[in-house]
């Protein structure tokens, strides 16, 4: 039976198929969906882990137990989850072990665009790239077999474009996974210099034998048409390469990125007169290839910087232009991401730029915060970072700059990677405030739960993380907790705990506006007669309060009546629509 | 039948996932290959998105490009003009008579275009229908179905049987809906014929 699905669906479905029963994740974009969809098999079990280092731990503690374990995160979740991952590549694998790794060319949703395959080199761990959905599932299955059958870990990577584009899958049957024996074994998990050391060798013979079976299996295929053109690529860029070139090229189709299959490509080589290596971001594949002595042209026609498209192969090898010429005579004004409609973060933002603070931010939907007319976020690089930067101020500006200075971080970013940067802070002695926007959920990812929430992945209730108690027992001794719709309250207490010598912690509560439990009382307008134009409501950047010039409107469709708005206008000018005689 | 073509535009929050499903659902009916790509993350936060859908005999990439969408469905008209770079030169334009002021707009940074869809139809002529759905949907009594009255007129320009599509409709949403769903999908549909 065919079904249409994400390739992040199919991933899941692969892992079903594949017999797997543990998996973990922290949710990430392009990635989250993976977790989500294999949550609804009640065959495994699946959990959203606090970061991906620990959700990489538990996959690699499933697979020495003998099960077949799967682990995903986008990208920069590599970055955490680096350690374990360069380590398990010594220790090998029981049942098989496969990680996917979701990069984000053209940064849809990211604060980076690395490329993920540096990773299999640099840990030595086979990756597999899949071209559609069906790839997706399949290449999942066949990366247990490589893990099992070569003792490895393997990657399987993702881009945007394939975790988040639905083709047909063909599904099958779960397979019947027993688990395997558990035996103790010293001298493979237990990585101190002595073992290490022997397993280092292992690991060198193992990328050999890999190299072997890269230029065998049927992962990597050559695809014959015009001998004109050559074409070495794989993932979203093969897709992008057959619209843009059809038969008019021969390619050579990697499922296989590392390593490579040098023979196989050094025959396709000697029998096509031109060779392009098309990859999107780094030239790893033509890296590579050149290495071998192998002559490709690659990054001299393509970019490193963004993501590739049919039209920009067809002008870049055939000299084709095929984008439109049509020239629009309208400035065409750009749409930015905003904050929703009653969203709990809007206030925080606001009384921040009114106290003119300087703020060390963090990755969530709050990062919007620092968009314009909010403008209230000075730094943003990676998850956690905002406690430790806000210390990093303090100690390289003294006290009295870090009495202007917050660190900001959600719920669910904190306790991925914000616990240490308090503790230090505790620890090294500094005053910092650090606000935690605690909106009972994972907001930007599409709302999955987390350790602050209440409950697992499969909804089932569980123990909350007790911030407060968190914040005191590390040593934090000012812990306030306050609501964000509550702005006078929220700008004292801000105030308060700046000044403060000592590190505090303010808990600014609201959940997300988005959340089906969260009711509002419907849409405001503005009544003109008494509104006086100061415009003061147009500091809380709402999307459904405009500023048409001669006068200020909302939008009926957009507001949902959160009445943050009715607490910074001091003419009352804001009334709901309905209480009147309309 | 050739390769269809369909984008569907707005801004995040609109919903055109029920579309993007229909379509899909659809083109396995007429067993046809398909392929959907979508946007999550953070452009769903009130930023400028886009999805597409392309179906045929045999579909490599799940992107369309410069000067080839069959079918730009827009839920805004902003929307319509930022993506009509990407429309064939004999496509369709669906556009949905509605205005969402982005942030620039908001603060007065930008201005938002006046006459957007008597510029469009001055270019596009014949080839542009725009519709105000939101009021078509205010009428039904349930502003969810502006998009099955989109959904219906972008019907009506394909090929593909009206039977297809509601059966479509019928798989994709829950009994309950499915009624007033199928009144405003007959609108959409029989709006564009008149």
């Amino acid at each position: 039976m065919k079904k249409l699905m994400l390739g992040n669906e199919a991933v899941a479905r692969g892992a079903y198929e594949a017999g797997v029963t543990v998996a973990t994740a922290y949710p990430g974009t392009p990635s989250t969906e993976i977790t989500e969809n294999i949550a609804k098999y009640d065959e495994i079990y699946s959990e959203w882990s606090p970061n991906e280092k620990v959700a990489l731990e538990v996959a690699i503690g499933a697979s020495i137990a003998g099960a077949r374990a799967i682990c995903s995160m986008k990208h920069v979740g590599l970055n955490v989850a680096a350690d374990p991952l360069f380590t398990v590549s010594y220790t090998g694998v029981n049942g098989g072990l496969v990680i996917v790794v979701a990069d984000d060319p053209g940064m849809h949703s990211s604060q980076n665009e690395q490329d993920s395959r540096h990773y299999a080199r640099a840990a030595k761990v086979p990756m597999l790239e899949p071209a559609d959905s069906q790839e997706c599932k399949d290449f999942v299955k066949e990366a247990y077999k490589i893990s099992e059958t070569f003792d490895t870990p393997v990657i399987i990577r993702l881009t945007t474009r394939i975790a988040h584009s639905r083709s047909l899958v063909e599904v099958s049957e779960k397979e019947n996974y027993a688990l395997k024996d558990y035996k103790k074994d010293f001298n493979k998990y237990v990585m101190m210099p002595a073992m290490a050391r022997k397993r280092h060798v292992i690991v060198e013979k193992r990328i050999d034998d890999l190299k072997d079976f890269a230029d065998k299996t049927n992962l990597n295929r050559i695809e014959w048409g015009s001998k004109e053109i050559g074409i070495i690529t794989s993932g979203i860029a093969y897709q992008y390469s057959k619209e843009a070139l059809g038969e008019n090229a021969s390619y050579l189709k990697l499922g296989m990125v590392y390593p490579l299959p040098v023979e196989l490509i050094k025959k396709f080589a000697s029998e096509v007169k031109t060779l392009y290596v098309i990859e999107e971001l780094e030239p790893f594949i033509e890296d590579l290839a050149k290495k071998e002595g192998i002559k490709v042209i690659g990054k001299e026609l393509f970019p490193l910087v963004g993501e590739l498209s049919a039209n920009l192969i067809r002008e870049k090898i055939l000299g084709i232009n095929e984008n439109s010429t049509n020239e629009i005579n309208m400035p065409i004004p750009t749409r930015p991401p905003v904050l929703c409609p009653g969203c709990p973060h809007r206030g925080v933002f606001y009384v921040l730029k009114k106290l003119k603070l300087t703020v060390t931010g963090d990755i969530g939907c709050y990062t919007l915060g620092a968009l314009p007319p909010l403008e209230s976020m000075d730094t943003c690089v990676c998850m956690g970072a905002s406690i430790g930067m806000a210390h990093g101020f303090e100690k390289a500006r003294a006290r009295e700059f870090g009495k202007k200075t917050v660190a900001v971080i959600g719920d669910s970013t904190f306790i991925h990677s914000g616990i240490t940067g308090l503790i230090d802070i505790v620890y090294n002695k500094g005053n910092s405030t650090v606000i935690i926007l605690d909106n009972s959920i994972t907001g930007m990812t599409g709302h999955q739960h987390n350790p602050c929430s209440g409950f697992t992945i499969k909804n089932e209730p569980t123990k909350q993380v007790d911030l407060e108690k968190l914040a005191y027992a590390i040593g934090i001794e000012r812990v306030k907790i306050v609501d964000t719709y509550n702005l006078k309250e929220l700008e004292s207490v801000i105030r308060e705990e700046i000044a403060a010598e000592e590190p505090s912690l303010i808990i600014a509560q609201r959940p997300c506006a988005l959340l089906k439990n969260v009711k509002f009382k419907g849409p405001l307008r503005i009544n003109r007669e008494k509104c006086k134009l100061c415009k003061i409501c147009m500091r809380i950047a709402c999307p459904a309060i405009v500023d048409n010039g001669s006068y200020i409107e909302v939008n009926e469709a957009l507001c949902v009546g959160c009445d943050l708005c009715t607490k910074v206008c001091n003419f009352n000018a804001f009334e709901r629509v309905g209480d009147n005689n309309d | 039948m050739t390769n269809l073509s369909i984008m569907i535009v707005g801004v995040g929050g609109q919903g055109s996932l029920l579309a993007s499903k229909m379509i899909g659902t659809v083109a396995m009916k007429k067993n046809f290959d398909v392929k959907v790509s979508e946007v999550h993350g953070m452009s769903q936060r009130g930023g400028s998105v886009v999805t597409y859908v392309r179906l045929g005999e045999k579909i490599n990439s799940p992107l369309i490009e410069q000067n080839s969408a069959d079918i730009i469905m827009a839920f805004e008209k902003l929307e319509a003009l930022r993506w009509i770079k990407y429309l064939k030169e004999d496509g369709k334009l669906i556009i949905n008579d509605q205005r969402i002021d982005p942030m620039p707009v908001i603060t007065g940074k930008e201005k938002y275009p006046e006459g957007i869809i008597e510029f469009l139809k001055s270019k596009y002529k014949d080839n542009v229908i725009s519709i105000d759905a939101l009021k078509v949907a205010k009428e039904l009594g349930n502003l969810r179905v502006v998009n099955m009255v989109l959904i219906g007129i972008l019907a009506s320009k394909t090929s593909i049987e009206k039977e297809v599509w509601l059966e479509a409709l019928r798989e994709v949403l829950p009994a309950k809906l499915q009624s007033v769903n199928e009144k405003a999908f007959e609108i959409g549909y029989n709006f564009a014929v008149k």
